[in-house]
């Protein structure tokens, strides 16, 4: 019984994490104290999960879409128009509710639109949310009229910066989606049939399985976790960015799922191993802000992890050791 | 030349993967200027002592030994300067260079630096000609037939080995004729003193090209022999350990009794694919499908399934108009559909057997009814049973089963459904003979249960024992609807062969 707990602990995923938080603790020593102040918890750790938390969101919403062979990437924009509806409204005068459910509702249709281009006119995934990465950025500066629209509506903070029973309010809203997705995932038939659709869209169709549907579905969730992320976003720096909010998060995002062992070409997938990914490349960030390295150091870390990665995921790396084979068992 | 007598030998080849030992101490031995053949049921350890005889793979014990020398193969390249060529199934040149370039890539005749086409095409047109191929050799791999890419294959494995020739499965994909003149070169080389290995599922073949014979039963040696002393029956007997009693092709019996009308399909076509066909099917039969590659068949099938949607005519379902546009409407009414193309549309090569086999049950159950593992394992678990499906776990990725126990997978997966209609296309095709009894036996099984089958099969003695009618399709038309009691396989051959002034339904 306790093997069966501890076994799926014993991942790559789980260990590169505590190996790039044990780098940040010999740079930083300070690094895993947490201090209780105004309420709220402060320190490193909870600061790799504060800001860690809108790639985890995105990669939450990436994975099932990579899952089935699939990419977006208009995530970043998506981020963006999210932003500027939730900031545009409120400052308007709307309740922040209304905002928020407006903002949701874009990011929404976002994804079932990439969902239809993908899954109805058959258009590669890279190509079709391409549109969207580009169109999406530009419709945000409209809706802002090319300003950083500010806001005060402390319920729009609150979600940016405030906290729960301690922990950034950004943490637990990722916390809560992974949760909930992994359960409508894996409580359902759903995160078999994006896996089967994945591994051969046609076997799928020949075995009944509704793949248009679920192509939209996931299109669709990722559109939702990417409006989520960027009204956390817009809360945090109490403003709507059209130019800057999400740009490149979509690369962090499909490189957090990856990282959590998820083939690009579809298949097998984990919803909490994608958020472990993201808290990974938030503790390398981290790591080298506190730690006094310049900040340009972190692209070339971040490209060497990208490196070590797909060489651990090279065939000839899993011909020694059966590496894709822990992502497998991990959501069993 | 040693002593040995041996242009290539294994001895006591031991290969283990994991925990499962794939070779048991297996020697093998082959002389110049003979055709052997290397028989076993799939699993059986073919493919693993071919590959160590070609250096991809290296023993665990035991060793190979060339012309009486002990050699150690890292590589297939090693392999080669020993003298050792393999031609696969699948034929792995390119199709889009020409075949001078596929003949010679990798060892080009260069002047000044430079490949030196003409020379090249020369030679290949020399190589070409000993194959009795007159062909351009300029032209284009892939516009050529597999035939003729095969031989292509064979022909840059001889030249560049030159001593030993590994065909594996070369006939898989080859007709009749095509086929006889695989051999006639098979022959030709065998003349010319080269040692060949020759592995295919076809008995008939192993009969008319081969002098000896090595079995392999569950990676052990079972024997060597000369062919000329054994019969058909020994050879599967020595292959599956047990009697398996042929029934030859009788005619389709007419007493069968039929049951009520299942599936009308009329005037049922789609422009393009197949022309509009008429075709009843009651419960408790099977209607054989006949018909070359290419002849409309999988197209028929297709359309019936929903996977192509049928543009014209009219399906009643016992008695009911019914529409089928796509397959989910069709599993709803309980059709099942094996496709021909097991690789690309029928598994999940990644996901695990057990996964395999619930997935159109929970297709049909939908996305929020799910199957809980131990549902799944406990319907896996009696379908691996029932179906004698060999995979050492229920959870390991169907990719790694032998084709004849993936196609156990797929026809379990419909079953698991309750199907009342199940089509099979090729069911048989490429897989080893205990699955292949094994499919033969679960398709009269449940025809007796009542089930309503059509099955699409170029193995004739066959299709005639277990339907009870057959139609033979032609150009993508359906020409004749045949029963009674004089049905042979002589008799479709001729429904096939005929043209459109023959006798149509």
């Amino acid at each position: 019984m306790m093997r069966r707990i501890l076994t799926p602990l014993a991942n790559p995923q789980l260990i590169a994490l505590v190996g790039v938080l044990l780098v940040n603790w010999l740079l930083f020593p300070n690094f895993f104290r947490i201090t209780w102040q105004d309420g709220r918890l402060f320190g490193s750790l909870i600061d790799v999960l504060n800001r860690g938390a809108p790639v985890a969101i995105l990669a939450i919403g990436m994975v099932g879409v990579i899952a089935t062979k699939g990419v977006d990437l208009s995530v970043g924009a998506v981020m963006a128009m999210a932003g500027a509806v939730a900031a545009t409204m409120v400052v308007a005068g709307y309740p922040a509710p209304v905002a928020v459910a407006a903002a949701l509702a874009v990011g929404l249709a976002c994804g079932l639109w990439n969902g239809f281009l993908v899954a109805v006119l058959d258009i590669q995934p890279i190509v079709a949310t391409l549109v969207l990465m580009v169109a999406g950025r530009g419709i945000a500066q409209l809706i802002t009229e090319g300003f950083i629209v500010t806001f005060t509506d402390p319920v729009l903070i609150y979600i940016g910066t405030g906290s729960f029973l301690g922990v950034p309010m950004a943490a637990v809203i990722a916390i809560a989606l992974m949760l909930l997705v992994t359960l409508l995932v894996r409580k359902t038939a759903i995160g078999l049939f994006i896996e089967a659709v994945g591994v051969n869209r046609a076997a799928a169709s020949l075995a009944g399985i509704r793949s248009r549907m679920l192509l939209i579905l996931v299109y669709g969730l990722s559109g939702l976790c990417a409006a989520v992320a960027g009204i956390i976003i817009a809360g945090d720096i109490r403003g709507a960015d059209a130019n800057n909010a999400g740009l490149w998060l979509e690369l962090d995002a499909i490189l957090a799922v990856v990282i959590g062992g998820t083939s690009l070409l579809g298949g097998r997938f984990s919803v909490p191993l994608a958020v472990v990914g993201a808290l990974i490349i938030q503790a390398m960030n981290t790591g080298i802000l506190v730690s006094g390295f310049p900040p340009e150091f972190n692209l070339i870390v971040k490209a060497a992890l990208i490196f070590f990665v797909l060489v651990i995921q090279s065939p000839l790396a899993s011909r020694i050791v059966p590496v894709r084979a822990t992502a497998r068992e991990a959501h069993k | 030349m040693s002593d040995t007598g041996y242009a290539l030998e294994a001895r006591g080849i031991v290969k283990i993967f994991g925990n499962h030992v794939a070779l048991d101490a297996v020697d093998f031995g082959l002389r110049p200027g003979e055709v052997h053949a290397l028989l076993g049921e799939n699993g059986a350890g073919k493919s693993t002592l071919i590959k160590i005889l070609t250096g991809a793979y290296q023993p665990d014990g035991g060793m190979v030994l060339a012309d009486g020398e002990p050699v150690h193969l890292d590589n297939p390249q090693q392999a080669q300067t020993h003298g050792i060529g393999t031609v696969y199934q699948e034929v792995n040149l390119l199709p889009n260079r020409s075949i001078a370039e596929n003949l010679y890539l990798g060892h080009q005749p260069t002047r000044f630096g430079l490949v030196d086409r003409r020379r090249m095409e020369t030679g290949a047109r020399g190589i070409l000609k000993r194959y009795g191929l007159e062909i351009d050799p300029s032209s284009e791999l892939g516009a050529h037939s597999v035939a003729v890419q095969q031989i292509v294959a064979i022909a840059r494995a001889v030249e560049l080995s030159g001593k030993v020739l590994i065909l594996d499965e070369p006939t898989a994909s080859l007709d009749r004729n095509e086929v006889e003149r695989l051999f006639e070169i098979i022959r030709d080389l065998k003349a010319r003193g080269l040692a060949v290995v020759f592995i295919t599922h076809f008995l008939d073949q192993v009969f008319a090209v081969a002098d000896r014979v090595t079995i392999l039963r569950n990676g052990k040696l079972v024997d060597t022999r000369a062919l000329d002393d054994m019969t058909r029956t020994d050879v599967v007997r020595l292959m599956l350990g047990k009697d398996v009693a042929f029934s030859g092709a009788t005619g389709v019996e007419d007493a069968r009794p039929m049951g009520e009308v299942l599936l009308d399909f009329a005037n049922y076509g789609r422009k393009r694919s197949v022309h509009p066909f008429n075709l009843t099917i009651h419960k408790g039969e099977v209607i054989g499908v006949a018909g070359l590659l290419g002849s409309g068949r999988t197209e028929m099938a297709r359309i019936m399934f929903g996977a192509d949607s049928a543009d014209e005519g009219i399906l009643e379902i016992a008695g009911k108009k019914t529409s089928i546009a796509r397959p989910t409407d069709a599993i709803a009414n309980g059709f099942g559909f094996c496709p021909e193309d097991r690789k690309a549309e029928g598994i999940f090569g990644d996901l695990s057997v057990r996964e395999n086999i619930i997935i159109a049950l929970q297709g049909k159950l939908g996305w929020f009814s799910a199957l809980n593992r131990d549902e799944q394992m406990e319907i896996a678990g009696r379908f691996g049973e029932s179906m004698d499906i060999r995979a050492a776990s229920l959870d390991m990725p169907i990719k790694l089963l032998s084709g004849g126990n993936q196609q156990k997978v797929i026809l379990s997966r419909w079953l698991a459904t309750d199907p009342a209609f199940l089509i099979l296309d090729e069911p048989t095709r490429g897989i080893d003979v205990g699955a292949h009894a094994e499919i033969v036996r679960t398709i009269n099984r449940l025809r007796d249960e009542g089930l309503a089958l059509v099955v699409i099969s170029s193995e004739l003695d066959e299709v005639v024992a277990y339907s009870s009618r057959i139609v033979v399709m032609r150009d993508r038309e359906m020409v004749a609807e045949l029963s009674g009691e004089n049905i042979n396989p002589g008799v479709i051959v001729q429904a096939i062969a005929n043209h459109r002034e023959g006798p149509s339904a």
